[in-house]
């Protein structure tokens, strides 16, 4: 479907500007995420990437700039359209934010109750298919608060696929698991993207992940308050004049 | 509405057809689109081609004219794979696309974990008794332990040994106690008012509207002004207690001022129980007064009452035991509402419903408790003749 040679762009973000009050947190961010990428929003902590990416998804506003879906421009549009191209979307929060009074079918099963008109036999074949994805097969009936924390993210990545997104937005997805889980949750992400033909848009400062799975990235300077390099993770490490860029690329040791 | 009634399975659109090659084989041709919003072909016929006369030895996908293809699709490929396992056929499943080909191992990478599915099961009658009666009981021990932990609480403040932060203290004083005052004054006030009336329309009967002031002043100062901050207080602060507690159980708040070696007892609870112990005798005695100028308010405007006669009359007819006694109603109601409240938030469950439900029955126990012990403490002043 997809051509290496010439990307599409799957978002546009354009002369963005986050702000809280008059608090300007970041400004001038002009990136694109093309389709099928595995996009890393990265950065030191407090640089503004979760913000970043409530703004991609339509949770918080930007003070200036557009953010494009293909194109059409997700906070010029009325709600209603903006609801729909969010629908394509699939959002896996840090915590999992799993509703912790519904068991995990329930989770997964309330987007499909939502958006699709499928009857309850349907929705809990296509629940116990995506649990079973993300290797949690038999865990149906269990409450978040009885599962572990790598398993609630998992659980958490179940729902985020419930409506087969066309994109895939990641909040930090390894943290406060152990390597060996994190590894696992990337391969994950990767067999996920491979399969669906999803684009991935993930934040993190995980560099092991970063350089692992990234194929685009986009670094957010916390000192100079805007975005400063953008492209293949790897390709940056090796080429970038940057100082805090190769600070943040290489743990602080260069 | 099922999809396996809803379309003829071989013609439609998103349609799959059955082919036999040869005797050995069974082929499932998928066409048009598998997805999400669309109906999908059923398996009945699929089900009597396996069954049927050569029985197929194997079952084999053409997917080549299959445009588009989502979750649906997996599951109707899951479902004809656990068919045709079920009948004895082996499947080959090169013939799917090669996403949902590797996504289908994915889904059966990881086995289903034995006996983690849970099935409902359904107790006989004494079981359920049984199960009832334990649970009733163990609720009970835990009051009880929760009452044993406080009162060590108490002994070591007493002791000045107690962890409790001044600050938190204060706040709370502030918020149980000045936060507090409008409300209890519009409802005092009304509550006097209404006396007053009910009251009015007997005694003017006889020409007596002068015991007006009487009928109020002993009602608001002995009991009702301690029961109507109680009960105000156990739905605005008691309410809070449990939802800020129970908040904090869910975030594990608390099990972290227990590694610290805090006593969440006397962390959390005492200041709680203390600034309710000392804010609801002062609230009442502002409810009485509040209450005392409702019923002068009616008294004087609408009975034509003089003012000085109708204070007078109040001063004179209320002893000052009754004052008393509504001092202590309210520091039992304010010991009831903290601990309510505190019980409650400390043996909140998990979740966010869970929180919900502790702030309900925080409330629900202190407005019980505050009911019950008022009818304790009037028998036990009708014994002592007071």
């Amino acid at each position: 479907m997809q051509s290496p040679t010439a990307p599409q762009p799957h978002i546009t973000v354009t002369g963005l500007t986050m702000a809280y009050g008059s608090f300007v947190l970041m400004r001038d961010l002009t990136f694109s995420i093309n389709r099928g990428d595995i996009f890393i929003i990265m950065g030191g902590s407090g640089c503004g990437k979760s913000t970043l990416l409530k703004i991609l998804v339509g949770l918080k506003e930007p003070a200036a700039g557009t953010v494009l879906y293909n194109d059409v421009s997700l906070w010029e549009v009325p709600p209603g359209e903006r609801d729909l191209i969010l629908r394509r979307t699939g959002i896996l929060y840090q915590s999992g934010a799993l509703w912790s009074s519904m068991t995990l079918a329930e989770n997964v099963a309330l987007p499909l109750e939502q958006y699709t008109g499928l009857g309850p036999r349907d929705i809990r074949e296509l629940v116990s298919l995506k649990l079973a994805l993300v290797g949690l097969a038999g865990f149906e009936d269990f409450y978040p608060s009885e599962i572990s924390g790598g398993m609630r993210k998992r659980a958490g990545l179940a729902r985020a696929m419930a409506l087969d997104p066309e994109i895939l937005f990641f909040d930090e997805p390894s943290a406060g698991l152990d390597p060996v889980s994190a590894h696992l949750l990337d391969e994950l992400i990767l067999e996920l993207r491979e399969s669906l033909q999803a684009t991935v848009v993930i934040v993190t400062h995980e560099l092991a992940s970063i350089f692992a799975i990234g194929t685009n990235s986009v670094f957010l300077d916390v000192d100079k308050r805007t975005m400063t390099a953008t492209g293949n993770p790897n390709d940056l490490l090796r080429e970038t004049k940057d100082p805090s860029l190769r600070h943040f690329l290489t743990r602080g040791e260069e | 509405m099922s999809a396996e009634t809803a379309t003829s399975p071989t013609k439609a659109a998103a349609g799959q057809e059955l082919a036999r090659p040869d005797a050995s084989t069974l082929v499932v041709r998928f066409g048009g689109a598998f997805a999400l919003g669309l109906a999908l072909p059923g398996l009945e016929e699929l089900r009597g081609a396996l069954e049927a006369e050569p029985r197929p030895a194997r079952l084999v996908f053409d997917a080549t004219d299959l445009t588009r293809w989502d979750s649906r699709f997996l599951v109707h490929c899951r479902k004809i794979m656990d068919l045709a396992r079920a009948a004895g056929v082996s499947v080959e499943t090169a013939g799917l696309p090669a996403g949902a080909l590797r996504l289908l191992e994915l889904a059966a990478k990881v086995p289903e974990r034995k006996g983690a599915a849970r099935t409902a099961t359904r107790e006989a009658w004494l079981a359920r008794l049984g199960g009832r009666s334990q649970a009733a009981w163990q609720a009970f021990t835990e009051v009880l332990d929760f009452l044993g932990e406080v009162t060590l609480a108490v002994c070591n403040l007493a002791r000045g040994r107690a962890v409790m932060r001044r600050s938190d203290f204060l706040a709370l004083l502030h918020s149980s106690g000045a936060q507090a005052l409008p409300i209890v004054s519009l409802i005092s006030a009304l509550v006097g008012l209404i006396l007053a009336f009910v009251g009015a329309v007997q005694l003017v009967a006889f020409g007596a509207q002068i015991y007006v002031s009487s009928l109020v002043g002993i009602a608001m100062i002995r009991v009702m002004g301690a029961i109507m901050t109680g009960i105000i207080m156990a739905g605005r602060t008691g309410a809070a207690f449990a939802a800020e507690l129970g908040t904090m159980q869910v975030n594990e708040e608390i099990d972290a001022l227990r590694t610290l070696g805090v006593s969440p007892m006397e962390f959390l609870v005492l200041p709680r129980l203390l600034a309710l112990v000392v804010m609801m005798p002062l609230l009442c005695i502002y409810a009485d007064l509040m209450g005392v100028l409702g019923g002068f308010v009616v008294g004087v405007f609408m009975l034509d009452l003089n003012p000085a006669q109708y204070l007078a009359a109040t001063w004179d007819s209320v002893a000052l035991a009754n004052f008393w006694i509504g001092l202590v109603h309210s520091a039992v109601f304010g010991v009831l509402v903290a601990l309510a409240g505190c019980y409650r938030g400390m043996h909140c469950g998990r979740s966010a419903s869970a929180v919900g439900q502790a702030t309900t029955s925080a409330v629900v126990t202190s407005i019980i408790s505050i009911i019950i012990a008022t009818a304790i403490i009037t028998v036990i002043c009708n014994i002592l003749g007071i």
